[in-house]
């Protein structure tokens, strides 16, 4: 639950709602805790909500190490699972 | 990809280590608190430890909320799901986390009552809007990364006039935590644990920022880093810890400075003070009573909160007798010290917090460490309640 996962924003909708993408898995999450959000921008995800923006490279660099941890397919399943 | 080879370069590891070995004076040792869970899982996973000399120790914390919460909280909420019908809804960690006689939510789950686990809540407030003829509860828990989502659905309900959504709120504090863990016996008087530095969690303080713990630095002479959970991270933090420790500083240093900033992320803690206070006290599993440790809903938000909305009877709450969660909680025992660990202890069969949560002590020791560390008591069986 600690954990958050780095998703590059693809849509942005109302109500600060935005689309992010992530290792072909597509998710809403609300942007109300970030300013100036843009599509591109890459959000360190948290229980469905943007807890700050973090850069392209901290990003891939997280990533890469989740996947190598085997954590990266358990929050994929959490984030997919939450789905309703 | 050059960053992430960077961090995860074998050689770059070595070189820390080595820097380690080199700094850590033979002649003392360094105990060294990781506050956060997800460190914990880093030290274990990536074999951190192994690559540290005999004399630097890592104690680890209470900082994992499932392993913190009280059983009493958790037996109100099945209680609020049981005796009064609602949709409860809870992140998947809590499900599992055994309550007086064993009972979780998951059991209660399996007996009728309606608990849903949920991604987030902004599930839990769509499960409000699809069902306007029930109450839905969302049983909240977590340290300062997740509590701001939990203002925001607040807020939200609010603003769509959600009336059949309310909160549990069990956010925790993490500064008074540790804090309190400083001035505990163990620590002050009986020395039985012995802390010289602090690694400071990374996402906790992205939103809190690492001005909260320069308070503590400075009043208990304690220094603090605060950490990245990549392996490197732990390990070029744990360097900066023993050559603050070495010239006698007491600092605040930020090593995460690629996502923590000293004031942290204003705009969640403004959401945050705008929806909570702080309560005067509230009961940590393994700190006892823990003064302004904890948040509750506020006055002007009381329509949301779950505990003004459903009553739940005054009855007994009881750990499993022989459970250590306690004890490991402040770092006076490790898990293998625990009669139960690994026998009738297991993450198929948890009798304790800490073995639920994958950041639990006891998890993370069952999964990468058990070999390691020999259990000290297999006889344990029939002394399990």
């Amino acid at each position: 639950m600690c954990l958050a996962i780095p998703a590059k924003v693809v849509e942005l909708e109302d109500g600060d709602m935005a689309v992010v993408a992530l290792e072909g898995v597509r998710k809403r999450i609300s942007t109300a805790l970030v300013e100036d959000v843009a599509i591109g921008d890459y959000l360190l995800v948290h229980v469905g909500y943007a807890l700050h923006k973090v850069s392209p490279e901290e990003a891939s660099r997280t990533l890469a190490l989740m996947a190598e941890a085997g954590v990266l397919r358990e929050e994929l399943e959490e984030i997919t699972g939450g789905e309703q | 990809m050059k960053y992430v080879d960077e961090f995860r370069d074998r050689e770059l590891a070595k070189t820390v280590a080595e820097a380690i070995r080199r700094e850590a004076r033979p002649e003392r040792t360094y105990n060294i608190m990781e506050f956060c869970g997800g460190h914990t899982h880093a030290i274990f996973r990536y074999g951190v430890k192994d690559l540290m000399p005999e004399n630097v120790r890592f104690v680890h914390g209470p900082g994992c909320p499932v392993c913190v919460l009280p059983v009493r909280r958790l037996d109100d909420a099945v209680e609020i799901a049981e005796r009064h019908g609602v949709i409860l809804c809870t992140y998947g960690d809590m499900m599992r986390v055994p309550g007086t006689k064993q009972r979780s939510l998951i059991r209660a789950k399996a007996d009728g009552a309606d608990i849903r686990m949920v991604y987030s809540t902004l599930d839990a407030l769509k499960i409000a809007r699809d069902n306007p003829d029930r109450e839905v509860v969302f049983f909240a828990i977590g340290f300062e990364t997740t509590t701001p989502p939990t203002a925001v659905a607040i807020r939200q309900a609010e603003k769509e006039g959600l009336r059949n959504f309310s909160v549990f709120c069990n956010h925790v504090l993490t500064p008074s935590a540790i804090s309190h863990i400083l001035q505990s016996p163990e620590v002050r008087e009986l020395g039985t644990v012995r802390i010289d530095g602090f690694l400071g969690p990374s996402h906790v303080s992205s939103v809190i920022g690492s001005e909260p713990y320069e308070y503590f630095a400075e009043e208990f002479g304690k220094p603090v880093v605060i950490a990245g959970f990549e392996p490197l991270d732990v390990m070029q933090s744990a360097l900066m810890l023993i050559r603050q420790i070495n010239e006698g500083r007491h600092e605040v240093e930020n090593e995460y400075t690629r996502v923590v900033t000293r004031e942290g992320n204003l705009k969640a803690q403004s959401l945050v003070s705008e929806v909570f206070e702080l309560r005067t006290s509230f009961e940590w599993r393994g700190l006892g009573t823990v003064p302004y440790s904890a948040l509750k809903i506020r006055e002007a938000h009381a329509a949301f909160d779950a505990e003004r909305r459903f009553e739940v009877s005054e009855k007994k709450s009881r750990e499993v007798k022989s459970c250590e969660c306690p004890a490991i909680l402040r770092g006076v025992k490790k898990p293998t010290d625990c009669k139960l660990f690994g026998t009738v202890c297991t993450p198929d069969t948890p009798m304790g917090s800490c073995m639920v949560s994958s950041e639990g002590a006891c998890a993370a020791y069952w999964t990468y460490g058990r070999h390691r560390d020999p259990v000290r008591r297999p006889r344990a069986k029939e002394e399990a309640a």
